[in-house]
Parts: C-alpha cells; structure tokens; sequence
C-alpha cells in the first residue's frame, strides 16, 4: 500500500543527511523557542505573582491624583468616609470583584531609641489585606507566632529587612513611629517588632506594616478614612474588564469642581515590571520571527533542491498521467512531513529540557529580589500555537517548489538528465 | 476503427530564430492490439512523434486522433487524464521511481492516477506482474533489479491501468541484445494476452524485426513501412 505521505517520508530517507541536518535546524529553533518561553513565561508569571498577590494587589483605587503624587504619601488625598463608603458598595456589587482591602499609606520615622529612619508605611486590615494579598505573609518572617493568629495587630509592626538590618533591629524589639499628620501635628507611639518582611522589587515593596487602627490614632485620624482600596478580582484574566467596569463606574462620582473624584489603576500602571514583562514579551516574538525564518530558509532550499534532483522523476510521473495537483500535493507532503518530524523531535526536547530544568530548578536575583526560584513549565497551549505555525511555514515554504514541479511539461523534463 | 490516426503530422521546434522541422507531414494509422515498431536513424524524429502520439506534446499542423481523441483539443489536465487513462509508457531507462517496489511502481498509476480501491489494486497488480514474470521479485527496490527486470516491471506498470496504448521510446537501447530480445518478447505476448496496442521506436535492427508493422523514419518523413515477423503479417 502506498500513498502520499509514504512517498513523502521515503524521499526524505532517500537524502538522510541532508533530511537530518535540516530537521536539526528546525529543531534548534523550535526548542529555542520553547524554552525561552517557557522561562521567560515562568519568570513573567512569579514577578506578576509577587506583585499582584504580595505587595500593590491586582488594583487600586485612589482619590484622583494620588498615583502621580504617591511619592510624598500625600495625606491630603485620602478618601474620606462618604467617599470610601461609595468605592465599597460599588465593589460589593460587582460580581467579579473577589475581595478589596482598604489601606493607609503613610511615611514616619523609625526610632530604635539610638538611631532614627526614614520610613514608609502600609496600614492595614489584616482580614481584608490577606483575602486580596494571599501570599503577602510569605514574606514575612514571624517572631514565635502560631498559625491562625492574625498577620498584625494593633501595637504591632512589621518592618522591611533592610531596614532590620541596618538599624539592628529584631524581632520582639520595641521602636518608636512619629508622624505628622495632614494639619502638621507630630504624634508618636510605640510598637513591638512582630516580623520582617522581604523587600522585593518595584512600588511598595520596600514598606513596613501596621494596623489601620494604630495608623488612625498616630495620624489622629477619627473619620474613617483611607488611602487606598486594593482590589482582587475572580479571575486574572478578566481583569481588563473588571478595570474597565469599576472605571465607568466611578466616573460617575464628581467632585464639586466637576472633574473625577476617583482615579483606579490596575497593577500594570502602577509597576514598572509591567514594561519589563512587555520586553520579555517582544523578545520572545523575536524569538519566533527567527524560528520562522528559519523554517522557512530551511525548507525552502531543501524542497527546491529535492525538485531539481528529481526533474526526471517528476516527467514520468507526469507523464503517465498524474494529475498536476497531485504532483503538488506530493511535494507538499514531504516539506509539510520535514516540519512534523522537526516539530515533534523539537517538542520532545523542549519539554525534556524544561523537565530537567525543573529537576535542577534556577535560583536568580532580580533588582533586590534574591533567591527567586524559577520553575519553567510547558504552556502546552504555546507549544500548540508554535508547533501550528511551524507546519504552516513548512507548508508555505514548499508552495512555491510544489508548484513549479506541478508546471513541469513532462516533455521537458523527460529529457533532463 | 483505427486506434491512431495521423493525417499532415508536422512538428517544427522553435528554438531561438531557427526553426527544426523534426517532422514533415505524416500520413499513417495505427490498428488496435497491433505490434508496431518506428526505427530510424538518430534525429530522425522518432521520439517526437511519440511524444506527439503520447499527448506529451502538440503538433504544429495536421491532425493525430488517438483512441478517438482529437489530441490537440486537450489542455495540460484533460491530457494528463487521458494519458492515465488511455495510455501506456516505457522508457528508455525505465524510469522506475527509486523510493517504490516493484510492486509499489505497478501499483503507483492504480492509487495516484485511477483511484481504484485496495482490493482491485491488489488483484490487478499480481495479475500482471505475474504476467511479466516478476511476481517473486515485487518487493524489490529497482536499484535492486537487473536492467531488464526493471523494464518488466515498467512494462507491468505500463499494463495496470489497461491501457488501449502502450508507448515505448527506445524501449531496449539501455539492455544488451538479448534481454532487449526478451524484453520485446514480452511486449509482444502481453498485446496478445491484453490486446492492448504497443508502438515502440527503436535503431536497433535486431528488435525492430519483432514488430508487426515496421516504420521507417528518415529526416522526419515515414519512408518506408514493411511487415514484420509477424503472424499476420506472414499469412498475407
Ligand atoms: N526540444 C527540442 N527542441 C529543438 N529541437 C528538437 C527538440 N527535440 C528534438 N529536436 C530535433 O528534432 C529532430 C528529431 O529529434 P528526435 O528526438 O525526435 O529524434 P529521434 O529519432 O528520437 O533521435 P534518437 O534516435 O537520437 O533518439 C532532431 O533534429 C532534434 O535535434
Ligand atoms: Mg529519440
């Protein structure tokens, strides 16, 4: 029994070497891919983690123009009760919104009673902060604590490790916060050091933590305000669309001048890594461009070579009658057959690789981040979408030999020697 | 009826300014399940006019009707179907495709050119590579058969389809004078087992006697035609 593809596959075995260097070729550039993606893609998912689920949240909403401030922790710019009230029924509402926390951000200085620092903090609701930020206490590092006791309370404060460090600093420790508050009052309190928490990259990763309530009575806050609500959404992937809901929603609040009274972004705009993942992506684009065009190269030349070498063949075939599209159809099987073998020689290396990789997991650093452990997994879904393209190039790169053999007058080619 | 009909056959090739006149007004007709040979010396247009018998390519003038066909009324596909279906081919170098058996070569026309289901396949294969002599040799590569076993495996591939006419250009050039003896031979008892007509050319004049009807071409014109060795042609 013979067919198509069985033609196919014994012409590529007819010119080994050259069938296998090819393939080689292929295959190079198909891992390459795979594994790029594969790393970048596991890299790019534990830097969004680490900020989407530890430190700024998936959202935040802010009384407007307190992002572009956010450096001077204006007290200013807090949402007042009323205001804070209308952000939380509108939240309360909206299905996809999974849970919001409600924070004050604040800078003070830090006294061990010998030196003194600089200090920028975040108040928090533990309950609410830990529904929004899970992995938040990943990060920390608790004095003695059982499980099940919450990650702070009043009296309480977490402090940044580099801070810890430098002002020797330990956990059970006794400092001082002193803070004005928006009417320039100065106000201090004492909290027991109940943690340190790991700074990482990016906004808001190099800050301490207190209790909303102790932030309100060092502040002299009565009202309930705030300064921010960090927002978790149902599912990541919807999260244009929550932005996008909650956005039209809250333009409906003005303020009495008649402009916006709140501002939300999403955890894109709000960190720089998001430019760095969008790098990442585009290298990883490149990395196709090139695959492609190397497919592409590759089985071009190899599909003109094999037409040129078999002219004779192609005459008597055409000549005792195959029809023109089958002759085609002939050649495209074996470029498209070169592109399945290289693709399934390339998939199993990838995955082999990123197996191995995952065995031997890579420890790196990145900004302040250190020790991040990288376990690259195979996004099968990629590994679909590269695999289709590379048997769509193969398959491109041989229309253009296919057809000139099916153009072939058999007289012509017949008296090629 | 006859199976070939040739009236005013005239080939000019075209190349650059000069004009080839291979050939030159052919009047003749080829009878169905006849045995007929073209010889002649080189460049005597042999191979043309099979080419032009074989709808592989187009007269410049007159008129050549093959099994009833008008063969200058048919495009590139319509004569890539009719060759598949009315028509049979040897070659000189056999022609084999190296990747097929012999029985994958016989088999070739029955999958790509006429479709036919595995069971029919089967049968018609055994059929005629037992009629050519090579059923023990069917599952060999042709690198791995002697130059007239590869051209009985041709002459099989040839017969699959059931041609009404085979077509033979030099058929025996590249075999010595006895497997090119033996090769005609069983051109020759395959018309008589399948009636299917056979032309071939050939130079040799130790083969062309085989034929029933013996053609001459001299400088593209037909100059001469006897009788062969040929049972009917021996009763006249
Ligand atoms: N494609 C072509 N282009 C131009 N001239 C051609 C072409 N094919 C054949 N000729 C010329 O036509 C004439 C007849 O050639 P043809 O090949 O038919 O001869 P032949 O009898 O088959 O010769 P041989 O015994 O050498 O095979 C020759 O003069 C040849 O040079
Ligand atoms: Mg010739």
């Amino acid at each position: 029994m013979i067919n198509i593809f069985k033609i196919a596959a014994r012409n590529l075995l007819r010119y080994k070497r050259r069938t296998l260097l090819t393939s080689l070729l292929i295959t190079v550039g198909v891992v390459m891919v795979i594994l790029f993606s594969g790393l970048s893609g596991s890299f790019k998912q534990m830097m969004i983690g680490l900020i989407t689920d530890a430190t700024l949240a998936q959202m935040q909403i802010h009384k407007k123009g307190y992002v572009s401030s956010i450096d001077t922790s204006p007290l200013n710019l807090n949402l007042g009760p009323k205001a804070y009230g209308k952000v939380r029924d509108m939240l309360e509402k909206n299905p996809l919104v999974e849970s919001y926390s409600p924070r004050i951000k604040l800078g003070a200085m830090l006294s061990n009673y010998k030196e003194t620092t600089n200090i920028r903090l975040n108040a928090i609701k533990p309950d609410s902060e830990i529904k929004v930020c899970p992995a938040l206490p990943d990060r920390i590092t608790f004095r003695d604590r059982e499980s099940g006791q919450g990650l702070i309370n009043p009296g309480e404060i977490i402090i940044p490790d580099k801070l810890a460090k430098g002002l020797k600093i330990k956990q059970g420790d006794t400092v001082v916060l002193v803070a004005h508050n928006k009417e320039g009052s100065v106000n201090g309190l004492n909290f027991t050091v109940a943690g340190v928490i790991e700074s990482v990259a990016g906004p808001q990763g190099k800050e301490g933590y207190i209790h909303i309530k102790d932030a309100r009575d060092l502040l002299r806050i009565d009202k309930p305000e705030v300064t921010e609500v960090a927002i978790r959404t149902r599912d990541f992937n919807r999260i244009d669309m929550l932005y996008a809901e909650i956005n039209s929603a809250l333009a409906e609040y003005k303020n009495p001048k008649g402009n916006p009274m709140f501002e939300i972004h999403t955890w894109e705009a709000l960190s720089p890594f998001y430019n760095i993942a969008r790098m990442i992506d585009l290298m990883a684009m490149s990395m196709k461009i090139i695959m492609i065009a190397i497919v592409l190269i590759s089985i071009l030349n190899v599909m003109m070579m094999s037409v040129y070498e078999r002219i004779r063949e192609i005459g008597t075939i055409a000549a005792i009658g195959t029809a023109p599209g089958k002759i085609m159809g002939l050649f495209l099987a074996e470029g498209f057959s070169l592109g399945l073998i290289s693709t399934l020689f390339a998939n199993a290396i990838g995955v082999g690789a990123i197996y191995i990789l995952n065995i031997h997991k890579i420890t790196f650093s990145f900004g302040r981040t250190e020790n991040l452990l990288l376990s690259p997994s195979v996004n099968f879904n990629e590994l679909i979408w590269v695999s289709a393209i590379v048997l769509l190039v193969s398959i491109f790169a041989t229309i253009q030999p296919a057809y000139k053999a099916s153009k072939m007058e058999p007289v012509d080619a017949l008296r090629h020697v | 009826m006859s199976l070939v009909t040739a009236k005013n056959l005239s080939k000019t090739y075209i190349t650059g300014e000069v004009g080839v006149e291979a050939l030159k007004g052919l009047d003749f007709e080829i009878e169905p399940a006849s045995f007929i040979s073209f010889v002649g010396p080189s460049g005597s247009g042999k191979t043309t006019l099979l080419n032009l018998i074989g709808c592989l390519d187009k007269a410049t003038e007159g008129e050549l009707i093959v099994a009833g066909k008008r063969v200058s009324d048919l495009d590139r596909r319509q004569g890539a179907d009719f060759r598949g279906s009315a028509l049979g081919f040897i070659f000189q170098s056999f022609n084999l495709l190296p990747v097929l058996t012999a029985y994958e070569n016989v088999e070739y026309p029955l999958v790509m050119i006429k479709n036919e289901s595995k069971a029919t396949r089967t049968e018609m294969v055994l059929k005629v590579l037992e009629s050519v002599g090579m059923l023990d040799q069917k599952d060999k590569f042709p690198d791995q058969l002697s130059g007239g076993q590869k051209q009985r495996v041709a002459v099989a591939r040839a017969l699959v389809t059931q041609p009404k006419l085979v077509l033979a250009d030099e058929p025996t050039a590249n075999l010595d004078h006895a497997t090119a003896k033996n090769v005609i031979q069983l051109m020759r008892a395959m018309r008589d087992e399948f009636g299917t007509t056979f032309v071939f050319s050939t130079h040799d004049p130790r083969v062309m006697h085989e034929a029933e009807v013996i053609h001459t071409l001299e400088d593209g014109r037909l100059t001469h035609t006897e009788q062969g060795s040929d049972r009917r042609g021996n009763h006249d």
